[in-house]
């Protein structure tokens, strides 16, 4: 019995002094050293294993460069693979310190649930696929059609709001990971296919025939995508958002993984350069990082234009155009606070 | 015998001769431990109740009443996208009580005829059963759903649909059947069937009594046929045929009318009947070698052929054994019933899943969850206890 009151106790003490070091995230990351970063289970273009088994894509990108942020190298990352349904309980628990998983953007998510969303890294729709052997040019011609959805997505929510306000009905086959969902769809099991944009992009290249399916012209939701964080530590969330924007900013001033040591070197012409880099001025302290912050940032997988072309561009098999995410200079929408 | 001595020791103070008594001692022990356990979860339930409200996560259930905004596929309930959560909620329970129901039939009738199959003198009969029962139970249940979801899924394209008669279509979207619209006239069909199930009892009460009496014997099968099925067929023509028929007519993408039996609730009602049949089947084998083989001879003596043994004789007795750990089984299959997730059957966790995730309320819809599943198996345990209650042996 003397057993059993001293194991109760020392459990109950093992957990108050568990509830009172509830520290800085930053200061968890860099005593853990190594930055947990939610990612897809697998979506061609933003999370997939190369041919090493490494994970790589555009949301592995922005894990790296935060990484390098942090710790001065980008592959200090461990990778949590997430469904749609089980990244934000993950995220709230502290299993991971930032969701990257193309993660849409909305006011419930940012209010409700307790999260504080550091910015947009990619503009996206929804959008739906089908067979061209279906005969039917838009998303209003569905009228009885079965969809394929991925479950606990925004996107689940998009479509019923399409179906009702078009007073059209559709079957919903909800599908846990995207895979199945594709897979499903192969199979026929439904009609059509459901995700962003981007998405559809990504599956269309891993079908055998890929000319035999079109996106339709629609886009019937707005998906600003980005990463997140817990709300409450605005210190690492300042580090997360300001690491996405200096990759964008680092386009803009032309500053790229190839000549960033070289403009690091000294201070040169342009003071939004020489403060994002280091050279002048103090951003590096005021966010409690190194001075270098940026560089290193950069130096991971270079700036927002690199990481696009490498993963989505043109030449790769998705094929994206820039469209949206153009910075605002070239016509997009893309636009990142200045480094000041 | 301890006590005694510390009480008579003289001079020591009131408390320490209550710390030297054994009894006394151990009474406070057990208020500590108690008062311990009381304040570690009151820690807990505090510290939880904590960091939700630091996290921002409102808890209580007032969401249930907060608009879904999305789908559910099979509904037996009326639920369109502007319902509430609660009512997605119920929907789910449904579905889980559906697949659960049929499932719990299908697995007793396949646990019944394999068990008996199994102990068949016919060697190929018994081996080939033994076979079934030995590959169904040790493949995990979830590999059983998602193989046949698998199988469902090469039936032919919707495009291609095997027709049968124009009225039932069979497609890897499922079975479309034409769905009864039951006009005025109908209530007198059903109560025809109720009016000739209340008579089918009478008559095998007085059929009972009759053959106890004076050991004739009255046809109850083929009187309990013609009273449930021919009397509201009666009914039914005289009524004027008050049931039209919503056919499934072929459109771009499906069909449209009649209703749909979708693979996934297929899938899942073959793999969990099949995958519980095989544990049944032993448990029915157990109870049938349970019942000694003098029972068998006895009725045998008797002149009874083996079926009526079986079923007279043997079954009777082995129900006994037979049923406490059936219920088990039973309860199984429903909690196994959760894994229709994994090919997208819109079941209690599957719409909980979807919930929690568009609302954030984990805690509440965990608990959810938990409070049905239990009190499904509690209500499937006090009906299998009930029964096993009434056919206990009664010591006369």
């Amino acid at each position: 019995m003397k057993t059993t009151l001293k194991s109760a106790l020392a459990g109950a003490a093992a957990l108050l002094v568990a509830g009172a070091a509830h520290a800085a995230t930053l200061d968890d990351i860099k005593k853990a050293g190594v930055l947990k970063c939610g990612i897809n289970t697998g979506l061609p273009g933003f999370a997939y294993t190369d041919d090493n088994g490494k994970w790589t894509g555009f949301d592995v990108a922005y894990c790296r460069a935060l990484s390098a942020a942090v710790f001065g190298d980008p592959d200090k990352v461990k990778y949590v693979n997430l469904t749609g349904k089980n990244r934000f309980p993950a995220l709230a628990s502290g299993e991971i310190d930032v969701l990257s998983r193309n993660t849409t953007w909305t006011f419930s998510r940012d209010v409700d649930l307790g999260f504080t969303f550091l910015g947009v890294s990619y503009y996206d729709g929804q959008g739906f696929i089908g067979r061209k052997a279906l005969g039917i040019k838009s998303a209003k011609e569905l009228d009885g059609a079965s969809v394929c959805i991925q479950t606990g997505t925004t996107t689940e929510l998009n479509l019923a709001d399409f179906f009702r306000v078009n007073k059209i009905k559709y079957e919903p086959v909800p599908i846990e990971t995207n895979e199945e969902a594709r897979k499903a769809y192969v199979a026929e099991r439904c009609d059509v296919y459901t995700t962003d944009a981007s998405g559809l992009a990504a599956t269309k290249t891993t079908f055998a025939k890929p000319d035999a399916h079109m996106v339709f012209p629609e886009i019937i939701s707005k998906e600003p995508l980005g990463p997140l964080v817990r709300q409450g530590d605005d210190q690492w969330a300042d580090i997360a958002r300001w690491t996405l924007n200096a990759l964008i900013n680092a386009e803009e001033y032309g500053v790229t993984a190839a000549n960033v040591d070289k403009l690091a070197a000294k201070a040169g012409d342009n003071p939004e350069i020489n403060r994002m880099l280091g050279t002048e001025g103090s951003l590096g302290a005021m966010l409690g990082l190194r001075k270098t912050w940026a560089v290193d940032a950069i130096k991971a997988e270079g700036n927002y234009a690199e990481i696009f072309e490498r993963y989505l561009g043109t030449k790769t098999p998705l094929g994206l155009s820039r469209g949206l995410n153009a910075l605002y200079t070239n016509g997009g929408i893309l636009y990142a606070p200045p480094m000041r | 015998m301890a006590r005694n001595a510390s009480a008579r020791r003289p001079g020591s103070p009131g408390w320490q001769r209550l710390w030297s008594d054994e009894r006394t001692r151990g009474l406070i022990y057990q208020l500590l431990v108690i008062l311990g356990v009381a304040l570690f979860v009151a820690f807990i339930v505090s510290n939880t109740i904590a960091n939700l409200q630091r996290a921002g996560l409102a808890s209580g259930f007032g969401f249930l009443f907060d608009q879904a905004f999305f789908d559910i596929n099979q509904r037996l309930i009326d639920y369109t996208s502007t319902s509430t959560f609660g009512r997605a909620l119920v929907v789910g329970l449904l579905n889980t009580v559906l697949v659960s129901a049929m499932g719990i039939v299908a697995a007793t009738a396949i646990g019944f005829v394999a068990g008996v199959l199994r102990l068949s003198p016919n060697f190929l009969l018994s081996r080939l059963v033994g076979a079934y029962v030995e590959i169904t139970r040790n493949v995990p249940v979830l590999l059983q759903i998602i193989f046949w979801w698998v199988v469902l899924s090469g039936l032919p394209k919707v495009r291609d649909s095997l027709a049968l008669g124009d009225a039932v279509f069979l497609n890897n979207r499922g079975v479309r059947l034409p769905a009864p619209l039951f006009e005025s006239g109908f209530e007198w069909v059903l109560a025809a069937a109720l009016a000739g199930v209340v008579a089918t009892v009478f008559v095998a009460r007085w059929s009972r009594r009759r053959q106890n009496e004076s050991g004739e014997r009255f046809p109850v099968f083929w009187s309990g046929l013609a009273l449930i099925v021919g009397l509201p067929a009666l009914v039914y023509w005289i009524a004027g045929s008050p049931v039209a028929w919503d056919i499934p007519k072929p459109t771009r993408f499906n069909f449209r009318g009649g209703f749909n039996v979708t693979p996934e609730l297929v899938a899942l009602w073959i793999a969990l009947s099949t995958y519980t049949g095989a544990f049944i089947s032993e448990i029915v084998r157990a109870g049938i070698l349970s019942v000694s083989k003098g029972q068998t001879e006895a009725a045998g003596a008797l002149g009874l052929r083996p079926g009526q043994t079986m079923w007279l004789v043997v079954i009777p007795q082995a129900m006994r054994v037979i049923i406490p750990p059936l219920t088990s089984q039973y309860l199984n299959l429903t909690k196994n019933s959760s894994l229709a997730i994994a090919i997208g059957y819109q079941d209690l966790v599957s719409i909980g899943g979807t919930i929690l995730n568009q609302s954030g309320q984990a805690l509440e819809v965990v608990g959810i969850w938990m409070v049905v599943y239990l009190s499904l198996s509690l209500l499937t345990s006090m009906f299998m206890n009930w029964y096993n209650r009434r056919i206990a042996l009664v010591e006369r």
